[in-house]
């Protein structure tokens, strides 16, 4: 049987809201193999971003345990997290989430000076290179177009090589060809880094592109994907 | 109503809450130029108030080194109907082991004529004058705790012994005598008679107060008085100026503050304009809605500036409440704090000043934020604030240019001291404008050093850099607001510590221990010879003294050509056969040293020039009544700043030999030799008056502390505005921090790193600011001391240090009061928040 490199067993997230706590997840058991590509599907409001963000541990359980390459990150505090992430993780985000006073280049360099690597800027350069920004790494992200940004999130997520990448609809704020660029970096990153991906979207194409669909429905994984999972 | 004041009434219906910042810099900046007119006003009012009381009388006919003769006497009789004849003059009080300086007034039994004097124990003055065994007398407490007298001791001035009878508590004409070295001696003037202190050619000043008919017209009188004796050196004051020298230095220390005052609202106006910047941001969906609906530019700009308008006026009301309520509300504390009147009331006139000043200045910082509203185009405006800021329109850029000369035009003529405005004018716009250039260099430094190896594995130090440097960096706004407020602050301490070196260090380096006065002719052999067997006396210089006041200058009333201090009162001059040693001629020559003809004067070269005297010229002096027309016939560099000897006027010896006069002495001695030098001195000569320069350098310090002081509390409300501009930056920030730290969280950063990053950045702007002030302080300290006061300047680092310390403070205290929020939010809901 491969390593488990995300377990979650009876994940529930509760959040304060205006009308008393809302439940986002109810109870979520899902385990995810060394190598696969996941897709999160589901209507708006199904918890499909908010599961993405506990695997991540941007999120906080608040019941039940995530496991991530055999660290709970239910019992981490928020730095704890933070240092778990580097190298481990990367995540990509719907909107991009660059830092907006820091240059592409510098942006991708970041995480791996977070994480103390001596040859950041090299490596960095040579992943928005391999994203195809080559010629803009000094740009900032308000020069730069959705298309651009997004890119330069995709080589900042990878850069660090990490064990898992998840992706939180990195096309929704794209076009159909910007998107479908997006896309192909994406698997192509994942397929020569060897990550194992989880990502949410809305698109059925990209969803078909997974070697598995697991579908939420009301913060709970809807029966037919349990099913599907289980095949 | 016009479509622009409706559309401007709805937006401003969601309530003032973006406001606060833009509100309080305003409101600060007016109440603090509010208050200190107020308080210069009310003072102005005081002294005009109690002008007879503070004169002592309703008008004064004042003489230098004489009593008024039979004419003068006979004149002041016909226009009075009460006199007081009041002589004033230095002096040594001598017990048996001390002596002390004093300022002695000698009056009659008419004394006071308006006002009373306040004694302890609480006897009539009459009463504690009188003579018993001794005759009586009143002294300062200040002089009684110096000598340690006790009431009923005896002392003597002179060679008379008089008896202590009480302490003077207050003296109800003490603010007219303006700054004094020694502390006040009251006695009655007959009493003196055989004191040997008011002998011909002793320094001493008569006043002849007078009460005169309700109604009387001073302007009359006192043009009939001048025209009368004014040629015999009779010098005129009335209750109208009762104090001029106080009249004077308030209104100038009320305008110096006002502009200091100034600095602090440009400091707010920093604030102000970042506040409408960040507001303006804000609306850009509204804007850009509005303009997609068919509103035009013009529209658009009257729409903010009439809100902006409506603000600025709520601000500068705000101000006006706090800068008129705060000193009414200590108006009694105030008023018994000053040693002169105030009648603290609200007036109009400095409140119409401050509002002047708020509403042009709150005009002038917006005018470029709310002009950019009608140039930039609405898609563009979609875009954000990250493209290259348009340039507002030529007509707007023409108003701006206008506001600022309203403003410094206003300040010029409101402030009555327009050289001094327009070189704090100067002084402001040169800092905004080196603090600007220095924003803009941190911002390219940072962003160049993010990207060198100096910054890679660390982190928060590049963090912080790539914040600085890149866009809509806070920076800008940071070191303009704090830099301002410490530029100002920095070029307090840089004047107030050279100021204090040069007084404390190096003046008795180079000055003497002693300057003796009143020494007769028949003494100045005899004194010199006993000094100089002294081992410790290092130097001695004498010369003979008079006083006279120049009246004319080439046969013109001297006054009306000039209000130069020279011709303003009466001046100290001597005579000579020879140059006196060290003695410089810039030009001409000194004359023969045994020449008689008609009477030449070698002036002082830098004073010539600034009257714009010339060889040749003829002076009138009249000296105790006595006219003397000489000719100048040499320039010499005197040097007033050692304290040595100074005489602007020196003439040849038998122009004035035949007046009466006495002499001056110089002692250089180090501090041990003095005290025995002052015994021994005034033991053997008790008419002798001693004026020990270390004293004297005390007295002018802590009137020179007073004014650094209040400076101080000035400066001190320009950077409580730069602070509030720090906060209302740290605050406008805080937004983009909570996303920075979630997108930093989610790439493995700690909140330990994302602590240390902020706080860097909070130091290195607070650093760079006091640097930038500490550059601009010393410019202006290194202006000030050189072509003002005359002195040398050295760069003073304690006070710089302290600067740049309190930068770094202020904003990292702004900054991490705000640092909480982003390190305690979850990146998760952050981001969703964003997307």
């Amino acid at each position: 049987m491969p390593d488990a490199i995300l377990s979650l067993t009876d994940a529930r997230l509760t959040l304060p809201g205006n009308a008393g706590p809302v439940d986002i997840l109810r109870g979520i058991t899902l385990r995810v193999d060394k190598g696969e590509t996941v897709g999160l599907v589901g209507p708006s409001g199904s918890g499909k971003s908010s599961l993405l963000m506990l695997m991540g541990g941007l999120e906080r359980a608040t019941g039940g345990t995530v496991m991530a390459l055999g660290h709970d990150l239910t019992a981490m505090n928020e730095d704890a997290l933070a240092r778990f992430r580097r190298g481990n993780m990367g995540v990509v985000f719907q909107s991009f989430h660059l830092i907006p006073t820091m240059t592409a280049l510098e942006n991708v360099a970041i995480p791996l000076e977070l994480a103390g690597v001596r040859d950041a800027f090299p490596r960095a350069k040579a992943e928005l290179a391999a994203v195809g920004l080559g010629p803009r790494i000094d740009h900032y992200p308000s020069q730069l177009s959705g298309g651009e940004q997004q890119r330069v999130a995709l080589a900042r997520a990878a850069v660090p090589r990490p064990a898992i990448l998840l992706a939180d609809e990195p096309t929704g704020n794209l076009d159909g060809a910007n998107g479908q660029a997006i896309m192909d970096l994406l698997f192509g990153l994942r397929d020569r880094h060897g990550a194992t991906l989880v990502l949410v979207t809305h698109s059925p194409e990209l969803a078909a592109r997974c070697s598995r669909v697991v579908r939420l429905a009301d913060g709970l994984i809807a029966p037919d994907a349990v099913k599907a999972a289980a095949e | 109503m016009s479509l622009a004041f409706t559309i401007a009434r709805r937006e401003l219906r969601g309530g003032l809450r973006g406001f606060r910042i833009f509100l309080a810099c305003l409101a600060l900046g007016v109440a603090a130029i509010a208050a200190v007119g107020t308080l210069r006003s009310a003072i102005q009012s005081g002294l005009q108030d109690q002008g007879a009381i503070l004169l002592g009388g309703d008008a004064q006919m004042e003489f230098t080194y004489r009593f008024a003769d039979d004419a003068e006497r006979a004149y002041m009789a016909t226009i009075a109907t009460g006199i007081s004849e009041v002589v004033d003059f230095r002096s040594m009080v001598v017990i048996p082991d001390d002596a002390a300086l004093t300022q002695i007034k000698a009056v009659d039994a008419n004394y006071p004529l308006t006002g009373i004097v306040t004694l302890e124990p609480a006897i009539p003055l009459a009463q504690a004058l009188a003579s018993t065994d001794l005759p009586g007398a009143v002294m300062d407490p200040v002089l009684i705790d110096r000598l340690s007298l006790t009431i009923g001791d005896t002392f003597t001035l002179g060679t008379q012994t008089f008896r202590l009878t009480a302490a003077l508590l207050r003296e109800p004409d003490s603010a007219a005598a303006g700054f004094t070295l020694g502390p006040r001696t009251i006695v009655r003037t007959d009493a003196l008679q055989g004191s040997g202190l008011i002998a011909p050619g002793s320094l001493y000043e008569t006043q002849y107060r007078l009460l005169l008919n309700p109604g009387a017209d001073l302007e009359t009188i006192e043009a009939a008085a001048k025209a009368a004796f004014r040629d015999k050196g009779m010098r005129w004051s009335d209750s109208r100026r009762a104090a001029p020298g106080i009249e004077r230095f308030v209104t100038n220390i009320g305008s110096f503050l006002v502009l200091v005052g100034l600095a602090g609202l440009a400091v707010g106006g920093v604030g102000v304009s970042s506040a409408v910047r960040a507001y303006l941001e804000g609306k850009i969906p509204t804007i850009a809605t509005l303009k997609t609906l068919g509103a035009e530019g013009g529209l658009i700009f009257r729409v903010y500036l009439t809100q902006i308008a409506i603000l600025a006026v709520l601000g500068t009301l705000i101000g006006l409440i706090l800068g008129a309520g705060v000193p009414l509300l200590l108006a009694p504390i105030i008023e018994a704090q000053l040693p002169f009147p105030a009648n603290i009331t609200i007036a109009a006139k400095p409140l119409a000043e401050a509002a002047f000043y708020g509403l042009t200045t709150a005009l002038l910082f917006t005018l470029w934020p709310l002009a950019r509203t009608e140039s930039v185009r609405a898609a563009a405006l979609y875009r954000g604030g990250d493209g290259p800021s348009p340039r507002p329109k030529p007509i707007y850029l023409a108003a701006l240019a206008a506001l600022t000369i309203l403003l410094i035009g206003g300040a010029t003529i409101l402030s009555g001291i327009p050289t001094l405005a327009l070189s704090a004018a100067g002084g402001v716009l040169a800092a905004l404008l080196i603090l600007a250039l220095a924003a803009r260099a941190l911002r390219k430094l940072a962003r160049k050093t993010a990207r060198t190896t100096l910054t890679q594995g660390r982190v928060p130090l590049r963090l912080a850099l790539a914040s600085i440097g890149g866009p809509r960096s806070e920076a800008t706004s940071v070191i303009l607001s704090l830099g301002l407020g410490l530029s100002v602050l920095a070029a307090v301490g840089q004047i107030d510590s050279n100021l204090r070196r040069s007084i404390a260090t190096d003046l008795p380096d180079r000055a003497p221990a002693f300057f003796f006065i009143d020494i007769q002719p028949d003494q100045i052999d005899p004194f010199l010879a006993r000094v100089q067997e002294n081992p410790e006396v290092t130097k001695i210089e004498s010369a003979p003294m008079l006083r006279g006041v120049v009246t004319q200058i080439n046969g013109r009333t001297a006054t009306e050509l000039t209000d130069h201090w020279v011709v303003r009162g009466d001046r100290g001059l001597t005579y000579a056969a020879t140059p006196p040693e060290g003695t410089k001629i810039t030009a001409g020559t000194w004359w023969a040293a045994d020449y008689t003809g008609d009477p030449q004067i070698s002036f002082a070269a830098e004073e010539a020039v600034e009257i714009g005297l010339k060889l040749g010229d003829k002076l009138t002096v009249n000296i105790l009544g006595r006219d003397i027309t000489a000719t100048i016939t040499s320039f010499r560099e005197v040097d007033f700043s050692s304290a040595g000897m100074g005489f602007v006027i020196a003439m040849n010896p038998s122009a004035l030999q035949g007046a009466p006069h006495t002499n001056i002495a110089t002692v250089y001695a180090p501090p041990s030799a003095e005290a025995a030098l002052l015994k021994d001195v005034t033991k053997t000569w008790p008419n002798i008056t001693a004026i020990r320069i270390r004293e004297a350098v005390d007295r002018v310090t802590e009137a020179l502390s007073a004014v650094a002081t209040a400076t101080a509390w000035a400066a001190a409300a320009t950077l409580l505005t730069g602070f509030v501009v720090l906060i209302g930056a740290a605050a406008a920030g805080t937004r983009a921090r909570i996303y920075e730290a979630a997108i930093l969280k989610t790439l493995g950063a700690t909140r330990a790193r994302i602590l240390a990053s902020f706080a860097l950045r909070s130091a290195l702007m607070g650093a760079a600011a006091g640097m930038v002030a500490i550059m601009a302080g010393s410019l202006a300290g290194w202006a000030t001391m050189i072509w003002v006061m005359d002195a040398s300047y050295r760069f003073e680092p304690a006070s710089a240090v302290a600067i740049i310390a309190g930068g770094i403070l202020a904003t990292l205290i702004a900054g991490l009061a705000f640092a909480w929020a982003p390190l305690a939010t979850r990146p998760a809901q952050t981001l969703r928040a964003q997307d």
